[in-house]
Parts: C-alpha cells; sequence; structure tokens
C-alpha cells in the first residue's frame, strides 16, 4: 500500500519535471555562440559540407578518440569475460537445426550489400549525415547476420584483430601527423581541403572517419564473435 | 509546422505504448525484444524529424538493429535449458 503511493507520487513528481519543461520549452530563433561559430567556420576552415562531422572529427577530434578507446576496452572486457567458456573447434555443442531457406538466401542476396552500405557510410562521412560510428555498426550487422544464418560460422579473430589495431595506429598516427604538419592534434589540413562538397575533400576527415569506421566495425564484430563462440553457460 | 508537431506527438504516443508493450510483453519474450527494437525504430525517426539524421542513423543501426539481434541471440542461447 504504502510502495504504491511512493510509486505514484514518484511518478506525478516526474510528470510534474517533464511538464515544466515542455510548457517553458521556446525554440531558438538564432544560434547560440558555440553554434554560430561553427556554422560559419566549419566550410572555410575544415572543408567538411557536413558540419557535425567536422566537430566529431576535427573540433572535438580527443573526444572521439576517447570513445572508441572506450569502445575498444568494452570489446576486450567481453572478450576477457566470454573467453573462458570458448568452444573447442567447432561443431561439438548440441545439435542445432539448419537455417532456413529464407535467411540463407536473405543473407546470401544482403550480406555484399549491408557491407558496401557500410562502407558507403563512413567514405561519406563528411558529406551526408552518418560516418565512422554509424558505418562500423552497419559493417557489424552484417557479421551478426552471417553468425545468424550459421552460429558455427567460425570468423578470424586474428584478422579482426589486425584491422582494428592497425586503424587505432592510423588513427592516432595521422592525429601526431597533425601536430607536425598542421596546426595540432587530428588537425585535418595534413592533406589539401579541396573543394567543398567532394569526395576527396576536408583534408584528412575522410581517411580518418574510414580508419574509426574499420575500426568500430572490428570491435563490434569481436564482440558478436565471442558471443557466438560462448559455450552454454 | 502543425503537421510536424502532430506527427511528433502521435510518434510519442506509439514510442510510449511500444514501451509499455516491451514491459508486458504478454508472457512472450520474444514480443519484448520486438516491442524494445519498435522503440528504438521509431525514436529514430523522432530524431529525423528533429532535424537529427547523424543522431537518427545510430539509433537506427545500434539501437534497433544490433541490440534487437544480439538479443534474440541471447534467447536462442539462454532457450537452451529448461523453460523459465
Amino acid at each position: 500500500m504504502i510502495r504504491r503511493l511512493f510509486v505514484t507520487l514518484l511518478l506525478l513528481g516526474l510528470a510534474g519535471v517533464f511538464a515544466g519543461l515542455v510548457v517553458s520549452y521556446s525554440p531558438d530563433e538564432t544560434l547560440n555562440l558555440s553554434a554560430r561559430y561553427y556554422a560559419e567556420h566549419t566550410a572555410q576552415d575544415i572543408g567538411a559540407a557536413n558540419i557535425v562531422t567536422a566537430i566529431i572529427v576535427t573540433f572535438r577530434g580527443l573526444d572521439t578518440l576517447g570513445e572508441v578507446t572506450v569502445l575498444f576496452l568494452t570489446a576486450a572486457i567481453v572478450g576477457l569475460v566470454l573467453s573462458h567458456g570458448r568452444r573447442e573447434g567447432g561443431g561439438s555443442g548440441r545439435e542445432l537445426p539448419p537455417a532456413g531457406e529464407l535467411l540463407g538466401t536473405g543473407t546470401r542476396l544482403l550480406v555484399p550489400l549491408i557491407l558496401l552500405l557500410g562502407a558507403h557510410v563512413f567514405v561519406n562521412g563528411h558529406l551526408t549525415p552518418g560516418g565512422g560510428f554509424q558505418g562500423g555498426a552497419i559493417l557489424a550487422s552484417a557479421i551478426l547476420l552471417l553468425l545468424l544464418t550459421d552460429p558455427l560460422r567460425r570468423i578470424s579473430h586474428r584478422l579482426i584483430t589486425a584491422i582494428e589495431s592497425t586503424a587505432g595506429l592510423v588513427f592516432v598516427g595521422i592525429g601526431v601527423l597533425g601536430i607536425v604538419l598542421a596546426g595540432g592534434f587530428l588537425d585535418n589540413r595534413i592533406l589539401p581541403i579541396g573543394n567543398l562538397g567532394e569526395l576527396f575533400s576536408a583534408g584528412a576527415i575522410p581517411i580518418i572517419y574510414s580508419f574509426i569506421g574499420l575500426k568500430v566495425g572490428a570491435e563490434f564484430s569481436s564482440m558478436l564473435a565471442h558471443l557466438s563462440e560462448t559455450e552454454d553457460l | 509546422m502543425i503537421l510536424l508537431i502532430a506527427m511528433s506527438l502521435l510518434l510519442s504516443l506509439t514510442i510510449v505504448a511500444a514501451a509499455i508493450l516491451a514491459i508486458r510483453g504478454g508472457q512472450s519474450l520474444a514480443i519484448s525484444i520486438l516491442a524494445a527494437g519498435l522503440v528504438s525504430l521509431l525514436a529514430s525517426v523522432q530524431f529525423l524529424l528533429l532535424a537529427a539524421p547523424d543522431v537518427a542513423m545510430t539509433e537506427a543501426a545500434i539501437g534497433s538493429g544490433l541490440t534487437t539481434f544480439l538479443f534474440f541471440f541471447v534467447l536462442g542461447r539462454v532457450r537452451g535449458g529448461e523453460h523459465d
């Protein structure tokens, strides 16, 4: 009884807070100070058509490095925790029913297209919405589809590790090159900025974002592969 | 403008309905997982209406794509034992 009263009071309080937020909301007429700086300076300083990408990769590039590190730590911890129940060789577990015709054919048809879409999203990150994180997640969903169709399929951990560590090293290497050749860590002007809106423009942003995409895709894939290989706990 | 606000309100109500379905689930975990995926999918449409296509793509790819399938993956694993 007293618990129900407490829950009702809590809900009413939350409703009051959110109602206050909604009622007092008034849309801004102009951009605020930092938003106006980004909107005015991105095109000429960075050369990226997508302002969000310019902020993520260049203005706030260090935060992105931190995010990628957090994701790497998560993947490493998942691998560490799940490595105890590793199934030896494969095929020794319980018998799995074969995947249906629909899933099998659909996977063969869709996986190349999904991989292509993921690559498109992160290569064009400086022109269209999306970028490394979104493209990497799309790549990993193709791997997930493969694992759903055939749970005993083995994805080479050596390949995943190689892709991930190379991508991470290149990302940090380009950042350090920015200190040497341009204005600071992760400065994109180590390459010519080019014309706004072209594929090879915005300096090093397409390269950095492609490697972030590969790294994120490899991290998600390694988590999925570890989950798939674990014996029933 | 009015149309946009009406669409947003309708979407929000649908999200709440899907979230309630995800919590209740009607005894079936599969329905709960699908409803949770629906919440993420509708949220990504909401982000698109709010002019944040980058966030919408992340939400659609990770929230409604990877997470939903991951839950199904784990559900299949857990089902190996006795029923709950």
